[in-house]
């Protein structure tokens, strides 16, 4: 059970790094859809018996990180005609060094943080946060609304990883309400790029800085 | 407790009242009226409950049932710290007759004040916030518990905000707003420290009066002296005063100056009540500031040519003489002198009534010219006595009662003052007495110096508009205004001569109140028995009497000269005829113009002049060319000594190089997720090396 979970977590840091390196949006958001699809699979194995809330925070991550928000996101981004990101604040392979370097530093701190030992496996804590980590430099350095908001899911995917230590300890109906203000967000945005596209003629934040003050 | 029923039936009624202006089309005026009517409720319950609490002892039976137990009242709350404890007591309950009153008649007047055309969006800021303004004015009164005192502060505090701000089209009301609300978040954050440290010495955030003496009892002092001295404008503090009440609508700056600066003397009072034992510095030094703040006030007040800046600095000069009342008080319980207690915080609290009535008054009545003239420069009015009588009468009623002078109610309070002053003047105290005594005789003397300048400085504001001739074309846009605003002005005319005449009527709740404050004041002792007042009705029967002979004798003259006037026109009558021909005393002018007249700006240049060393007046002239200049420029302004000559400048130095900081504020959603990361990994570092 717990070599199929470091499996699949080293799978989810590997898809990181991939989600870092691709300049295609739409590469970007099937690797973040099966990102999400493999990390609704954790819940099942974190605990020895599989419990009812478990099963639940399953089938919701899969069917919504791994189905409907990416559906929505290629629909939008079909409407928007736009491709790939085109000059990011730090460029691709730069920022693949930099997650990874992220990952390696989380991964040799992670003992000193503590409340390992309790988990069920020592991959949990590291995985949750170089995945946060990642969200934060997809959340930087990419100017694509689209980018910015699969940075936002990668972000959330690393919460949610750090929410299985919990899923016992967290009620079902928090996770639940995480999932679905991500959802209800997600959802949002992407209209709303619609909308900025049509009215603006483009996707850049950048040109978002008038709003400032 | 059926009194406290009605006090909060009366919050309700002003807190909720404004709400429908906000909904209701401002098309309509059933938005203002319907606020109005909820105000005037709010005020009519509010001196309800205020009467049952006074006479509720011998209502009788009627009550008995609904009283029930005294008035107070103490919930637990959700916040984790304080409860909602309020009472009614005889300090709060004198505060709180002018918080119900003046709100409500100034709600009345605000139906007269503009047309439903002009208001437009303006109402539908200023309905609702100056009912929430009067009602956490109430509620400030009744808190008992630190917390809830300084909610209701706080909300005090931003809904006359917004209430001063309603009419945020200029540029110049937006400063005095931010001002304001920089000025008051100082006076706030003294008041957390003031009732942090309150809990830290008796472990509660009750305010109940504290056993022997605190430790720390001189530094809450003076941070109460500071955090209250904001609201209230002690001198140096009352940078935000003059141009928050000047750019407010006339009602608000009513409300303003009439009853919201008196919560800061409420405060100070107050503290001082929870801390029975007090050195004598702390009387010493309110007396002190209370004659720096009355004396700097009405210099400044002198020099001013806006007529609701220099009412603004009048109200200042108005708080210093409450102050000295306090001061008064101080010394009084730290020398176990119950007479200057009495007559000291006597006159303070009947000061605070007082002006409540006359300042108001006099903001509502400036607000029936400056509505009609557009313009607030009294160099640019006179005349509006011909053109509004009725205003002029009332506008002259409160400017007698201010200058305290007999038989209206300003100089039956200043009176008691006096009194108390002199009486410090027999050295018998312990201790402090020595030492207070010379300060407390020298307060006297400055108590009269500000009494003499306030008789100039009123002169010349209603010398220089209402009387004379028009000096623009703005003076002669004004007219009588509407009866919705002469109707609250008659009343506050009316209360004023009432409380003149017949002050006793106002000591018997003020009486009350100081026992409640000085509990050790013996039974026999009564302001009436040490200062005597049984001649104000006589005698304001006799002033009544020869003003109205002397207005009569006036009226006859004039009608005789008129009459004289017309033969004479009629005779000289010729054609090529100089109209209006020189009289007698003309000094020799053959065309007098309405701007040969003395301005206000020039009656008040000796005595600006003469304080020059205070009041650092800006201003100069242009050398005149020729023996007959054809233009010629003069200018003189008193600006605000403290905001604009020592403040400002350091602001100004601040924002050239402050704005630096700005290159943080990017605007761009990846810098500020940059910086949650940096602060995430800090405070993750940060964690790290602690464990």
């Amino acid at each position: 059970m717990i070599e199929l979970l470091n499996a699949l977590l080293v799978i989810v840091l590997v898809l990181n790094l991939f989600a870092l390196g691709n300049s295609r949006i739409l590469s970007v958001i099937r690797i973040v859809a099966v990102q999400g699809a493999l990390l609704g699979v954790i819940p099942l194995l974190v605990h020895e018996r599989i419990t009812t809330p478990a099963l639940i925070a399953a089938v919701a991550a899969i069917g919504l990180k791994g189905i409907a928000i990416p559906a929505i996101m290629i629909r939008s981004l079909r409407a928007a005609e736009i491709k790939r990101e085109v000059e990011p604040l730090v460029g691709l392979l730069p920022s693949i060094i930099l997650g990874a370097l992220a990952t390696a530093v989380v991964l040799l701190f992670s003992r000193k943080l503590g409340a390992a030992s309790e988990a069920a496996s020592n991959m949990i804590i590291p995985a949750s946060i170089s995945t946060v980590l990642v969200g934060f430099i997809l959340l930087i350095t990419r100017f694509k609304a689209l980018s910015q908001v699969l940075g936002y899911l990668v972000l959330e995917n690393g919460i949610f990883i750090f929410g299985m230590l919990l899923i016992e300890a967290i009620p079902l109906v928090v996770e639940m309400g995480l999932l679905l203000d991500l959802f209800v967000g997600i959802f949002v945005i992407s209209i709303i790029t619609n909308h900025i596209n049509q009215a603006f003629s483009s996707m850049d934040t950048r040109e978002l800085v008038s709003l400032k003050e | 407790m059926l009194s406290l029923i009605l006090v909060f039936a009366a919050i309700a009624a002003f807190a909720l009242g404004g709400l429908p202006s906000c909904i209701i089309s401002p098309r309509t005026s059933a938005g203002r009226v319907l606020a109005a009517v909820f105000s005037l409720a709010g005020g009519l319950l509010g001196l309800a409950g205020l009467a049952v609490f006074a006479f509720g002892s011998s209502l009788g039976e009627a009550f008995t049932l609904a009283q029930g137990g005294p008035a107070s009242l103490d919930l637990a709350w959700v916040l984790p710290w304080g409860s909602f404890s309020v009472a009614l007591d005889p300090l709060s309950a004198v505060f709180l007759a002018p918080v119900f009153a003046i709100p409500a008649l100034g709600s009345l007047y605000g139906l007269g004040y503009r047309s439903d055309r002009e208001d437009r969006g303006v109402r539908r800021l200023l309905d609702p916030f100056y009912g929430i303004l009067a009602a956490s004015m109430a509620l400030v009164l009744i808190a008992r518990d630190g917390v809830l005192f300084l909610i209701a502060w706080e909300v005090m505090a931003m809904a006359a905000f917004f209430a001063a701000t309603s009419e945020d089209e200029g540029d110049e009301v937006r400063r005095a707003g931010w001002v304001y609300l920089i000025a008051t978040h100082i006076g706030t954050l003294c008041l957390f420290a003031m009732f942090s440290l309150w809990n830290a010495e008796t472990g509660s955030f009750a305010l109940l009066p504290s056993q022997g003496i605190l430790a720390s009892g001189g530094i809450l002092f003076v941070l109460a002296v500071a955090g209250f001295g904001f609201k209230a404008g002690l001198m140096p503090l009352h940078v935000w005063l003059p141009a928050a009440h000047a750019n407010a609508p006339s009602q608000v700056s009513g409300v303003m100056s009439g009853v919201m600066l008196k919560l800061g003397i409420y405060g100070i009072i107050r503290v001082c009540s929870l801390m029975p034992i007090a050195p004598a510095w702390w009387g010493t030094t309110l007396l002190v500031a209370g004659a720096v703040t009355g004396i700097a006030g009405i210099a400044f007040a002198i020099g001013q040519s806006d007529i609701k800046r220099m009412l603004a600095y009048s109200s200042i000069e108005n708080i210093g003489i409450i102050a000295m009342g306090m001061g008064l008080a101080l010394l009084g319980r730290t020398n176990e002198r119950w007479d200057w207690i009495l007559l000291g915080l006597g006159a303070a609290l009947f000061h605070v009534w007082n002006h409540a009535l006359f300042k108001s008054l006099l903001f509502f009545a400036s607000g029936g010219v400056v509505h009609a003239a557009e313009t607030r420069d009294m160099d640019a009015l006179g005349g509006i006595a011909r053109r509004a009588p009725a205003l002029a009468g009332l506008f002259l009623v409160a400017s007698l009662a201010i200058c305290a002078l007999p038989p209206l109610n300003g100089f039956a309070g200043e009176w008691l003052l006096y009194l108390g002053l002199f009486r410090t003047l027999d050295i018998g105290g312990v201790g402090g007495g020595i030492i207070s005594a010379p300060v407390a005789a020298v307060a006297a003397v400055a108590l009269a110096l500000i009494g003499s300048l306030a008789v100039a400085a009123f002169v010349r504001l209603y010398g220089a508009v209402f009387l004379g001739s028009p000096r623009s074309g703005q003076a002669e846009m004004v007219h009588e205004p509407r009866a919705a605003m002469l109707i609250p002005m008659a009343i506050l005319a009316a209360a004023c001569l009432a409380l003149g005449v017949f002050p006793r009527i106002a000591l018997i709740p003020i009486e009350a109140a100081v026992r409640s404050w000085a509990p050790t004041i013996p039974a026999g002792a009564s302001i009436a028995n040490i200062a005597s007042l049984w001649w104000t009705a006589p005698l304001g029967t006799v002033l009544a009497a020869i003003a109205l002979t002397m207005a009569l004798l006036t009226r006859s003259f004039r009608r005789r000269a008129r009459g004289a006037a017309a033969t004479r026109a009629a005779s000289t009558a010729a054609p090529g005829a100089i109209s209006g021909a020189p009289g007698t005393w003309d000094c020799g002018y053959a065309r007098p113009t309405p701007r040969m007249q003395y301005t206000g700006s020039s009656f008040g240049a000796s005595i600006v002049h003469m304080l020059a060393f205070v009041l650092w007046p800006r201003g100069g002239r242009e050398k005149a060319k020729g023996f007959f200049p054809a233009s010629w420029r003069h200018e003189a302004s008193v600006p605000d000594a403290i905001l604009d000559r020592a403040i400002m400048p350091v602001v100004e130095w601040g924002g050239s190089y402050l704005p630096r900081i700005r290159v943080f504020q990017r605007g761009q959603t990846h810098m500020y997720v940059l910086y949650v990361l940096i602060i995430t990994i800090a405070l993750l570092v940060f964690s790290w090396m602690g464990a």
